[in-house]
């Protein structure tokens, strides 16, 4: 399963990393190597295979609707890269 | 006698009889860090004084006659994937060099309450993400046997520490292999328990349905007292389980005769090296004199496990490293461009390394559109498959074994640019993780001067019966646990 | 050409736990830029959610109320997308099997009702906030913004109705009894101002019965800007329609100041959501006895209470919806049935000047300074002709401002009808004389010479006079 250099930019755009040009051909390169591997997988006949996102047998695990103290404000900027009066300051969204 | 090659318990035991303080401890280990560590580099951060300063409390403590816990001033090394309160927590990335969480991690907690002294956070590959160490920001560990070699991975600080004599015991993180394959690579034992039994609170998650907190340590022992101080519910963690805490040290009996051992045919045949194989094969003799029976079995799914994994972690990893984006926490860079979304971009290119560039791409990849069905969805189907085989053969077994790598530490820079090669040496753990259930690597032996590890998977909650037969191998084997390179 | 407007609409409700969905965060309204967040919420490495009990029940209630099936086992999927007011760039919502769907809602129109099919109610959690700062004060043009993570992980019940509503006079009349269901349910404040009531928009026109493109409308923050966003995107619709311009199927903000829609398009956004199971969590499948206990816990619902207003107490349908649109108007008008006096009278009053009365002062009926009885003392003084419908206007006025009950107020003035034939004999006897023109068209049977007379013997009287006699008593003294 080879991708192109575009599946590469989309996918970087969806998962926001802005790459060079050499990181987009690695990639292609190396991604189309591992899911080319992966292939075996969808030769697999899984008809009425239902999938497992979960091992566990749990169902129904819930918190009781009780409010605790909240994190003390310095604590909430302590690891902030730009903190302005208790906020967080991005550049302009749009 | 040399107090940095005893077990963990030995240790408890001389500063509970008074027979060794909690700073004599810590200094012992402190000194031996100090004297390997510009080789081995086991540790992202060592906190010396804040050693110090804890194992002096504790010793104040038992001097007034307190309780300060079942394994006071009994020093431990903690990956640097677990959240530790006023102290940097980094999982081997820039994105982290300077974060500071301002919560414990369940394990770590109970760590404290059980009265250990944390020495520092052990190296590890970023975010978990590799199987060598080398994918580490701060520069590979190397592994205490060989320096030219790996120690495994990504727990390899872990191991290595643990293997060096630089502390007696670790927390490691395992998510397709990476507590048992460093332990197997540095012959040390390492414990991925069944998913559920350790709290995930604090754990920084790599692959949130895959991920379990286990011990590494040098002794069955010592890895069955670490396993009962982590263990156990925890209502922060909606995936903890609520089964009763069980005495894991307490229910070593070294009595195994008549258990039942399945050999999994797919994971001790093709792909594995020569000398493991061998001393693997001599293992599996050395249970059949212990009365345990072993006969042959055939797991069919297995061999689509890697590929599957390789589909689901990533995915699940390209959501769970979202939130690293500069804004609350982390890196962030310092050239911001014109708006939010460039600031993204860049924080993200320059605060990740390669590998976990890679993960985030497939995994994003392989859940977007149009391809979800294909890949991440089969995948779910394939690891359907996985559990299903393991419960076919927990019906004629009692435990499954099969070499815990399929080749010794191998050297650094051998594999770090091929991705496909380094993900193959989690081939024997992978199946594991999938199916939540518990697995543990003992060392079997050596290969021209290198670990094995025999890895021993059971059912759902089995660590009890799998802790026992390790104890009663281990000291069959009668492995010496000394590097020689140090 | 036959043109049929087609509308669907999304809306997020807030719901009013005492904690966050997933920490337990106080849920507070306002309050200092993240004074109520934790690692949880601010989505700091290693945490885990886990999962608000009264946020699930809300979320099924809300779900039977709209007549909703719940789901025997649901779970909670990631939406995967980046955006500065997102502490993990992931949502946690529900995608495929929601907690409860296949329901509908009955909404009552003039001359007929609109049944809307709701698709689905599913839980999720809410965003931060972001502050933009810059001269425009607004997203676009800003330097930079602010984040605030307080209103992150509050629990947001959405609700997706089918493409049912045909005007947009229907849909807001669907979102205003869906807001009544949710304060009738106490599971909202519903304030579509502070934003814990959110409305989407999905909109169309079909050309003789042939879909019609669709498109989104967001940012409706009134009941107001809802209409006028819709009428507004209707007309637009049509004309493009008429015109032969081909529509684009899109996303268009509602700017409520230039009274337009406009295409809200970030070059950023890619639509890719990427759903996957949230691994952090386990399923939800309510056993049995939950569901009944929380059906047990249904209040009578505004759509109930309304069709019971008008056969119980034959009120009009528009002062029926009117009074049951808000539960605590309802809940005053029903205590002052029991006082006693005629439901019909009563509702009247409510809907006609005390309401009025209360928006003026912006005070909520809960603490309107005219109880259920003071009230009914007021309809009582009318009925018992004490005092009429005019002079009433000012008693509960005057018992608005001062607190004073209604029989209090006509003691201390001494207001009475003048009801004693003798006395107004006297008054109308003065005021024929004062107008003989008028007193002449009277008799030449110009009825509407009455009308005059009257009011003048109601001015000498201030008022005071029964209608009923003084209007017998010109008749017969005029009565040609
Ligand atoms: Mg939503
Ligand atoms: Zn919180």
């Amino acid at each position: 399963m080879a991708i192109s250099i575009e599946d590469v930019e989309h996918v970087a755009k969806l998962a926001r990393l802005a790459l060079t040009d050499e990181e987009k051909e690695t990639f292609r390169r190396q991604l189309s190597d591992v899911l080319e591997h992966a292939r075996i997988i969808s030769e697999v006949d899984t008809t009425d295979v239902p999938p497992t996102s979960h091992t566990l047998p749990l169902v129904n695990v819930f918190r009781e609707d009780r409010a605790r103290p909240s994190l003390p404000p310095d604590e909430v900027t302590r690891n902030a890269p730009w903190a302005e009066n208790g906020a967080f300051r991005v550049p302009r969204i749009i | 006698m040399d107090l940095i090659f005893s077990d963990a318990l030995e240790i408890a035991g001389l500063i509970k009889k008074k027979e060794l303080t909690a700073v004599e401890a810590a200094e012992a280990f402190l000194a031996r860090i100090d004297a390997v560590e510009p080789e081995v580099a086991a540790f992202i951060n060592v906190f010396a004084d804040t050693a110090r300063r804890r194992a002096a409390q504790i010793d104040a403590g038992l001097a007034a006659g307190e309780d300060p816990g079942p394994f006071a001033g009994v020093p431990i090394a903690i990956k640097d994937v677990l959240s530790t309160r006023g102290f940097p927590t980094t999982c081997g990335s820039r994105m982290l060099e300077d974060f500071v969480p301002v919560y414990d991690a369940t394990a770590v907690e109970r760590l404290k309450d059980a009265g250990t002294v944390m020495l520092g956070k052990a190296n590890m590959d970023e975010f978990a993400m590799g199987s060598s160490t080398e994918n580490s920001y701060f520069g590979p560990t190397r592994n205490p046997w060989d320096l030219e070699r790996v120690p495994g991975g990504s727990s390899g600080g872990s191991a290595a520490a643990v293997a060096a004599g630089e502390a007696p015991w670790a927390l490691g993180s395992d998510t397709g292999g990476s507590i048992r394959q460093p332990a197997a690579l540095c012959g040390i034992v390492g414990m991925k328990p069944t998913y559920g039994l350790v709290s995930r609170y604090g754990l920084v998650a790599f692959a949130s349905s895959l991920d379990q907190v286990g011990p590494m340590a040098r002794s069955v022992r010592d890895c069955s007292a670490l396993l009962g101080l982590i263990a156990g519910h925890d209502p922060r963690d909606t995936t903890s389980i609520t089964e009763a805490p069980v005495d894991y040290l307490a229910g070593l009996t070294g009595n195994v005769k008549g258990l039942k051992a399945g050999v999994v045919k797919e994971l001790s045949s093709e792909g594995i090296q020569p000398g493991v194989l061998e001393s693997f094969n001599a293992t599996i003799e050395t249970l059949g004199r212990m009365g345990v029976d072993c006969a042959e079995v055939s797991l069919p799914s297995f061999e689509y496990a890697l590929s599957a994994y390789y589909l689901i972690a990533p995915a699940e990893a390209s959501s769970n490293l979202a939130r690293f984006d500069g804004v609350r926490y982390g890196y962030r860079s310092g050239t911001e461009g014109e708006d939010v979304w460039e600031m993204y971009d860049r924080t993200r290119a320059e605060g990740f390394g390669g590998e976990v560039k890679r993960r985030i791409m497939l995994g994003t990849y392989a859940l977007s559109a149009g391809y979800y069905d294909a890949y991440y969805a089969q995948a779910q189907k394939i690891r359907t498959l996985i559990v299903r085989d393991y419960a076919r053969a927990w019906g004629s077994f009692d435990l499954l074994v099969s070499p815990t790598s399929p080749s010794t530490a191998f050297k650094l820079g051998e594999k770090v640019d091929d991705p496909l090669t380094m993900y193959l040496s989690d081939i024997c753990t992978i199946p594991v993780n999938l199916a939540g259930i518990p697995a543990l690597s003992l060392p079997c032996g050596l290969s021209d001067g290198l670990p094995v590890g025999f890895q021993l998977m059971g059912p759902p909650l089995s660590e009890m019966k799998m802790l026992d037969l390790a104890y009663a191998l281990e000291r069959e084997l009668g492995f010496e646990a000394r590097p020689p390179a140090l | 050409m036959k043109y049929e407007t087609v509308i669907g609409l999304e809306i997020h409700a807030e719901l009013n736990t005492r904690s966050k969905m997933f920490c337990g965060c106080a849920t507070a309204f306002g309050g200092a830029p993240n004074t109520s967040t934790c690692p949880v919420c601010l989505g700091h490495p290693g945490v885990l959610p886990v999962a608000n009990r009264e946020a699930v029940a809300g979320t099924m209630m809300l779900g039977l109320a709209l007549n909703c099936e719940i789901t025997p086992r649901s779970v909670f999927h990631r939406k995967n997308y980046f955006y500065p007011d997102m502490p993990k760039n992931f949502q946690i919502s529900q995608y495929d099997i929601p907690l409860t769907r296949n329901g509908f809602l009955e909404v009552e129109m003039e001359g007929y009702v609109r049944r809307v099919g709701i698709t689905r109610v599913h839980l999720e959690e809410d965003t931060g906030k972001s502050v933009h700062i810059g001269e425009s004060g607004r997203i676009h043009g800003a330097e930079f913004s602010l984040e605030d993570f307080n209103r992150a992980g509050i629990p947001l019940a959405e609700i997706v109705s089918e493409p049912d509503l045909r005007s947009p006079e229907e849909a807001r009349a669907f979102v205003q009894l869906l807001r009544a269901i949710l304060e009738y349910l106490d599971i909202s404040d519903c304030k579509m101002e502070e934003g814990s009531l959110r409305c989407d928009a999905n909109i169309s026109i079909a050309v003789d019965g042939r879909m019609g493109t669709k498109v989104e409308i967001k940012n409706m923050n009134s009941f107001r800007s809802l209409s006028r966003a819709l009428s507004y995107e209707e007309e637009r619709q049509r004309f493009a329609i008429e015109r032969k311009e081909a529509l684009v199927q899109e996303t268009r903000h509602w700017d409520d100041a230039a009274g337009k829609t406009h295409p809200l398009r970030s070059k950023e956004e890619a639509f890719d959501y990427r759903y996957f199971p949230e691994p952090d969590l386990v399923p939800i499948e309510p056993d049995p006895a939950w569901v009944d206990e929380l059906r047990g816990r249904l209040p009578e619902l505004p759509q109930d209470r309304l069709r019971r207003f008008r056969e119980q107490y034959g009120l009009s349908g528009e002062i029926a919806l009117m009074l049951t649109g808000e539960k605590a108007l309802a809940d005053y008008f029903e205590r002052a049935v029991d006082a006693g006096q005629d439901p019909v009278e009563l509702a009247k009053w409510i809907a006609g000047d005390l309401v009025a009365l209360l928006r003026e002062a912006v005070v909520p009926i809960q603490s309107c300074p005219v109880g259920p009885r003071g009230l009914g003392e007021l309809v009582a003084l009318v009925a018992q002709r004490v005092i009429s419908g005019k002079m009433a206007k000012d008693v509960l006025r005057e018992a608005f401002e001062t607190g004073k009950g209604p029989y209090e107020i006509v003691e201390e003035k001494g207001l009475s009808l003048i009801a004693d034939s003798g006395e107004l004999e006297s008054v109308v006897d003065g005021v024929i004389a004062e107008n003989p023109d008028a007193a002449g068209d009277m008799r030449s049977g110009k009825e509407q010479a009455l009308k005059f007379l009257m009011g003048q013997v109601m001015k000498k009287t201030r008022g005071q006079a029964s209608p009923e006699l003084a209007s017998e008593l010109i008749k017969k003294k005029l009565s040609g």
